[in-house]
């Protein structure tokens, strides 16, 4: 616990000011724009509204320049500008299956109906320090090819057709909302998923990793990974129908696992899915790794006690927000605990020291 | 095109180029608020797997208002993001679409704004077709 102190005003003001020139940096350097951070830092920008759970990417953009590049502190700003937002209402579920796709690959399938694109991607580069970049320069634009129109399927729908992997029954049911009702458990997996769409991506990263290790290894493929645009969609009550209310920029990632099945019922593939705001593929490849480990009671799998498989470790501690807050009050003045500890091991200091004494 | 088509349309179009296609249309038709443009957030929902059962993915923003012509026609708008002014002038477009100057409002707004936009997505989709691979699997030798 920490109380209530006075004083340090002027001290806190001046710190603030600072604070401000510190940001601005050397003032011969010329200032950032929110554009240049929206448009050139666009995966810091992706990562803050992914865990800021707001969509918004000049808000983003400039919350990073106000948060001098500290993502976490960032995101921090996102959400306490959302909670001022009032609530419009909720979308349809989007289609990703209609997603105009910049990237989708697939791990299992080769000839995946569709074909495989690898879009604007890291992969493939040597991560050699690109010193052309520290000067500047034309950037020649980058090639074309003729489009084919024509639906890209989902890959797992392929497995499906012949039921060789888990069904995802569709349903209308109305999910929880973790932003409007404090979390509860057992958690569903709708609940799951929002928790670790806006989750820290090193925490969630990190456990996917562990199931990878062998922590309630699940032994997952990359189905498909998909980059792209989708529509969202509203019902608007005053106008009694739905409408296009935007478009966004996701990453979905759907895993193949291994083998559910019994006596009774023939082996199937299992699912992890992850669905992540932006281009953000290492968040959405580990959110479908951390879902398929967390699904082990519904897949009637053994609870190996494994971090990943423990849902109220994994959604209590996946918030980036709720642990910074938690962790950095602890440097808040707690001059009134500390003092009390302060007395208690002089008291014991002292009475050791009596008893001591009392024994020679 | 539709209401929903147009409504759409004007939701996801780039500020900016809504707003010049806005002024060189050179209508200034008076209206009065029904709503005033207010800043807000939708909850974008997905499924389970893409296809099963729906969950939050987190929000975005929207801007709505509603606003009535002098001759009595309503038009609302939301559109994504904050810009206030994206929200108005879709609001006008959407009452003129009902009135006598429908067909100028569809040629100098709607049509231009759905061919840029077309245009913009296209021009992604030729340089992702550009990045499309076929993969080979190598057949190993047995010596």
């Amino acid at each position: 616990m920490y109380v209530a102190v006075k004083g340090g005003e002027r001290a806190i003001e001046n710190a603030h000011a600072w604070l401000a020139e510190e940001r601005r940096g050397d003032p011969s350097v010329p200032e950032l724009s929110v554009a240049q951070i929206r448009t050139q830092m666009a995966l810091a920008v992706n990562r803050v509204m992914a865990e800021g759970s707001l969509y918004d990417p000049d808000l983003a953009a400039l919350a990073i320049k106000q948060a001098r590049g500290d993502l976490i502190e960032a995101v921090f700003l996102i959400r306490a500008y959302r909670t001022t937002l009032p609530r419009f209402g909720a979308s349809r579920p989007v289609e990703t299956g209609d997603m105009r796709c910049d990237r989708r690959i697939s791990a299992t399938f080769k000839d995946a109906p569709g074909g495989q694109v690898l879009g604007p991607t890291f992969d493939y580069t040597h991560r050699l320090l690109d010193f052309k970049l520290a000067a500047e320069g034309e950037v020649p634009p980058a090639p074309q090819s003729e489009t084919q129109a024509g639906p890209v399927p989902h890959i797992t729908d392929f497995l499906n057709r012949d039921g060789l992997i888990q069904t995802e029954e569709r349903s209308d049911e109305a999910p929880p909302d973790l932003t409007r009702q404090p979390l509860e458990f057992p958690a569903n997996r709708a609940l799951r998923l929002q928790a670790l769409t806006r989750g820290d991506e090193g925490f969630v990263l990190g456990l996917a990793y562990s199931t990878q290790r062998g922590y309630a290894r699940n032994h997952a493929f990359v189905g498909e990974l998909r980059i792209g645009r989708v529509t969202v969609e509203m019902e608007v009550p005053e106008l009694g129908f739905a409408i296009a209310i935007g478009e966004v920029e996701l990453t979905e990632c759907e895993t193949v696992n291994q083998f559910a099945g019994s006596k009774t019922e023939p082996a199937q593939f299992t699912r992890g899915y992850g669905l992540v705001f932006g281009q953000t593929e290492r968040k959405a490849i580990s959110m479908a790794l951390v879902d398929r480990a967390l699904r082990w009671r519904e897949l009637g799998e053994d609870n190996l006690g494994a971090p990943a498989q423990d849902e109220e470790f994994v959604l209590s501690h996946c918030d980036n927000i709720q642990a910074t807050g938690f962790l950095e009050h602890i440097k808040l003045p707690h001059y009134v605990d500390f003092q009390s500890e302060l007395e208690l091991v002089r008291r014991l200091r002292a009475e050791a020291q009596a008893a001591r004494e009392a024994a020679e | 095109m539709d209401r929903k088509v147009w409504m759409g349309l004007l939701a996801r179009a780039p500020a900016e180029v809504l707003d010049g296609l806005w002024r060189g249309l050179g209508l200034v038709p008076a209206y009065r608020w029904l709503r005033a443009p207010e800043v807000g957030g939708v909850m974008v929902q997905g499924r389970a797997g893409g296809t099963g059962a729906p969950f939050n993915l987190g929000e975005m923003t929207v801007t709505r208002c509603a606003l009535a012509l002098e001759g009595g026609a309503v038009g609302h708008a939301y559109v994504q993001g904050r810009d206030k002014r994206q929200a108005e002038q879709a609001a006008l477009v959407d009452a003129l679409m009902q009135g006598p100057e429908a067909g100028r409002v569809r040629a100098a707004v709607l049509e231009p704004l759905a061919a840029e936009m077309e245009a913009r997505a296209g021009l992604r989709a030729a340089k992702a077709a550009a990045t499309k691979v076929e993969f080979f699997t190598l057949v190993r030798g047995d010596d």
